[in-house]
C-alpha cells in the first residue's frame, strides 16, 4: 500500500477555559491506497470525511493511529522533515473561492509551493507554473490575473494546478466539485480522472456524491459518524452493497427508472452527535434492521469477497 | 505576456481617487507638506533668527505671520514646528505600527501561551490612563524629540496589535493559508506572504489616523511643557508660548497660525484616513 492508514482517530477535546464534551470525529479508521489508485471516502455531513483527509496529510494532528505514506509514518516526522515531505502530498480544497488568496496573481499562487520548497530558479518556477496551467486547460495569460477574475470551475482548476505544481505523488481531494454547477462538475471530474491516470497519481477522493465517486474511484470507503461501515472495490460496492447504510445511500441516488424509485429506502432523522455516539453499532438509531444486540455489540469487520468488508451484525 | 491586471491595492487606489473628501484632504495636506519640508530653501528667516526691530509685531510684508515676543518670525517657526510635529508623528507611528504588528503576529502564530501572555500585557497597556501614563513616561524619558517619539510610540500600539491578531487568527484558518502550510510553509512565509498583505488595509488606515492623533498628542505634551522644549519649535510649544493672557488677547497671530495649522493638518489627515478605509473596504460605502 502506498498510503496506509491504521486505526486513525481524531478527537476534539475542549481546550483552555471552554467546557463541553469531547467530539469523537474519527474513530479507529483503517484503509489503504495502492500506488496509482483512487480511494473514495463517502458519507453524509458530519461523518468525518474532511477530518480524515486533513489528518492523513497532518494538516491537523490525529489523536492516535498511524498514517504511512510510502512506508514512512508521517506522524513521527520532525517539523523540518514534514515540511520537506509535504512536497509529495497535496490537498485540493472544496471551496474554490476560499482556497486562493485574493491578493496574489495566479502566477504567484502557482509558484508559491516551489518558493516554499526552494525548487529551481525563478524562471524555472514560472515555466512550471505555465506548464501546470496548461495541464488544467487554462490559458497562459491567466498567470498575470487575480482569482476574482475567474469562475468557480476555473478557480477549482487553478487549485488543482497549484497542487500539481509540486509534482506530488499523493493528492487528497476534499469534495473538489461539490461547490460547482453540475455542468462544470463533469468537466472538472473528467479533468481530474484524466490527470490522475496520466500522471499516475495516488488519490484520496472525498465526496458525498456517490455518482461522482463511482466514476473516479477504484475503492470506496463508506463512513458513518467517523467509523468505517463498509469498504469495497467500487464496482462491487454498487453491485452488492452489504451494509444497510450503504444500501440506503445507494438507493438515494436519483434514478430515471420509476420501478426503482418505489423501492427507495429513505433514512429518517439526522446523524447523531459525535460527542455522544450511540452504544454498540453507531448506525442502529437509524437502521431499518436494528435489533437489541446492535445496542450492545460493536460490530467487527466481516468479509464479503475480495477486498470487500463491512461492519454489521445483522447482514 | 499580457500586462498584469489590477490587483486589490490598485483597485483600492482607484476607489480612493473617486472619493472627493479624501481628495480634498490630499489637496490640503500636499501643499502643507511641501512647504514644511522645503521652507528653508525659499524663506529668508530661520526659526531662531531674532529680529530686534520687530518684537510682538503683527503681520507685515517682512513677517507675513507676524513675530513673537523675542522677535522671531512666526512663519519660519510654524514651518519648522510643522517639520518637527510631522516628523515626531510619522516616526512614532512607524515604531508603534511595527510593535503593534509584531505583537499581534506573535500572539496569533506563537501558540496558546504566547497569545494569552501577550494579550494580558496588551490589556494592561490599554488600561493605563493615557494622560497620566504620558506624564509619567515623559517625566522619566525627559523632553526633546527622541523621548517624545518614544513616549507617543509606546502609548499607541496596543489597539493595532489587537486588530492585527484578530485578522491573523481569522486568516490562519482560511483555506489558502492551510494550503500554504500544506505546501510546507513556515511561520515567516505565512507572515510575509499572507499575513502582511492581508493586514495592509488595517495598517495603512490605522497609521494614517494615528499620525493625526500623534500630532495632537505631541501638541498636548508640548503644551504641557513635556514634549518638545524651546528653542526647538513645534506646533504644540508655539501654542504653549502663547498661553499668557496678554499674548492671547493682544498678539493673536502668535497662536492663531499654529493652532490653525494644527487643526487643518489633522483634519486633512483624518479625511485621507477615512478615504483609505472606504477604499480598502468597498462594502463600507454600501450601508
Amino acid at each position: 500500500m502506498f498510503v496506509d492508514v491504521r486505526n486513525l482517530s481524531k478527537h476534539f477535546a475542549p481546550t483552555g477555559f471552554s467546557r463541553g464534551p469531547t467530539v469523537r470525529a474519527v474513530e479507529d479508521v483503517s484503509f489503504g491506497i495502492p500506488r496509482g489508485k483512487v480511494v473514495g471516502l463517502v458519507g453524509e455531513s458530519g461523518s468525518g470525511k474532511t477530518t480524515i483527509g486533513r489528518s492523513v496529510l497532518r494538516l491537523i494532528e490525529p489523536t492516535s493511529g498511524e498514517v504511512r505514506i510510502d512506508g514512512t509514518d508521517i506522524r513521527v516526522l520532525s517539523a523540518a522533515e514534514l515540511r520537506k515531505a509535504r512536497q509529495r502530498m497535496q490537498y485540493v480544497f472544496q471551496d474554490p473561492y476560499a482556497s486562493l488568496s485574493p491578493r496574489m496573481t495566479i502566477g504567484q499562487i502557482l509558484t508559491e509551493g516551489m518558493d516554499i520548497q526552494k525548487l529551481g530558479t525563478k524562471a524555472d518556477r514560472r515555466r512550471k507554473a505555465a506548464e501546470v496551467l496548461a495541464l488544467v486547460e487554462m490559458p497562459e495569460d491567466a498567470l498575470n490575473r487575480y482569482p476574482h477574475e475567474f469562475s468557480g470551475g476555473q478557480r477549482q482548476r487553478i487549485g488543482l494546478a497549484r497542487a500539481l505544481a509540486l509534482e506530488p505523488e499523493f493528492i487528497v481531494a476534499d469534495e473538489p466539485v461539490s461547490a460547482l454547477d453540475v455542468s462544470i462538475q463533469a468537466q472538472v471530474i473528467n479533468l481530474m480522472r484524466d490527470l490522475q491516470l496520466r500522471l499516475g497519481l495516488t488519490m484520496l477522493f472525498i465526496s458525498h456524491d456517490l455518482a461522482v465517486v463511482e466514476y473516479i474511484c477504484d475503492t470506496v470507503v463508506v463512513l458513518y459518524l467517523g467509523r468505517v461501515m463498509e469498504i469495497a472495490p467500487a464496482a462491487d460496492l454498487y453491485a452488492h452493497p452489504q451494509h444497510p447504510y450503504t444500501r440506503a445511500l445507494l438507493s438515494a441516488i436519483p434514478s430515471p427508472d420509476p420501478e426503482k424509485r418505489k423501492q427507495r429506502q429513505i433514512l429518517t432523522g439526522d446523524i447523531p452527535s459525535p460527542s455522544s455516539p450511540p452504544s454498540g453499532c453507531v448506525f442502529r438509531t437509524r437502521c431499518p434492521m436494528a435489533a437489541s444486540e446492535c445496542a450492545v455489540v460493536n460490530p467487527a469487520m466481516k468479509s464479503a469477497g475480495e477486498g470487500h468488508f463491512y461492519a454489521c451484525l445483522r447482514v | 505576456m499580457t500586462a498584469r491586471s489590477a490587483g486589490p491595492i490598485r483597485r483600492a487606489a482607484q476607489r480612493f481617487a473617486m472619493n472627493r473628501q479624501a481628495l480634498l484632504g490630499l489637496a490640503i495636506l500636499a501643499p502643507i507638506l511641501t512647504c514644511v519640508v522645503t521652507y528653508d530653501l525659499w524663506w529668508g528667516f530661520g526659526p531662531n533668527d531674532i529680529d530686534l526691530l520687530s518684537i510682538n509685531r503683527g503681520p507685515t510684508a517682512a513677517h507675513p505671520m507676524g513675530s513673537d515676543g523675542v522677535g522671531r518670525d512666526v512663519l519660519a517657526r510654524l514651518m519648522q514646528g510643522g517639520r518637527t510635529s510631522l516628523m515626531v508623528a510619522v516616526i512614532s507611528v512607524a515604531i508603534s505600527t511595527a510593535i503593534g504588528f509584531l505583537v499581534g503576529a506573535f500572539a496569533a502564530f506563537g501558540g496558546k501561551f504566547a497569545d494569552a501572555g501577550l494579550m494580558r500585557f496588551v490589556d494592561l497597556a490599554m488600561t493605563l490612563p493615557p494622560v497620566i501614563f504620558l506624564l509619567v513616561l515623559a517625566s522619566i524619558a525627559g523632553t526633546g524629540i527622541g523621548p517624545t517619539i518614544i513616549v507617543i510610540a509606546l502609548l499607541s500600539w496596543p489597539v493595532l496589535s489587537r486588530m492585527v491578531r484578530a485578522r491573523l487568527l481569522e486568516l490562519r484558518e482560511r483555506d489558502f493559508v492551510v494550503a500554504a502550510k500544506g505546501m510546507g510553509a513556515g511561520v515567516p512565509h505565512l507572515l510575509l506572504r499572507h499575513g502582511l498583505p492581508n493586514c495592509i488595509d488595517i495598517i495603512v488606515v490605522y497609521a494614517t489616523l494615528q499620525v493625526a492623533n500623534a500630532i495632537l498628542l505631541e501638541a498636548g505634551l508640548s503644551f504641557l511643557g513635556l514634549g518638545i522644549a524651546p528653542p526647538e519649535s513645534s506646533w504644540g510649544n508655539m501654542l504653549n508660548a502663547a498661553r499668557s493672557g496678554t499674548v492671547l488677547e493682544q498678539y493673536p497671530w502668535q497662536w492663531m497660525f499654529p493652532g490653525g495649522a494644527l487643526v487643518v493638518t489633522v483634519l486633512a489627515i483624518n479625511f485621507i484616513g477615512d478615504g483609505l478605509r472606504d477604499a480598502f473596504d468597498p462594502r463600507s460605502g454600501l450601508n
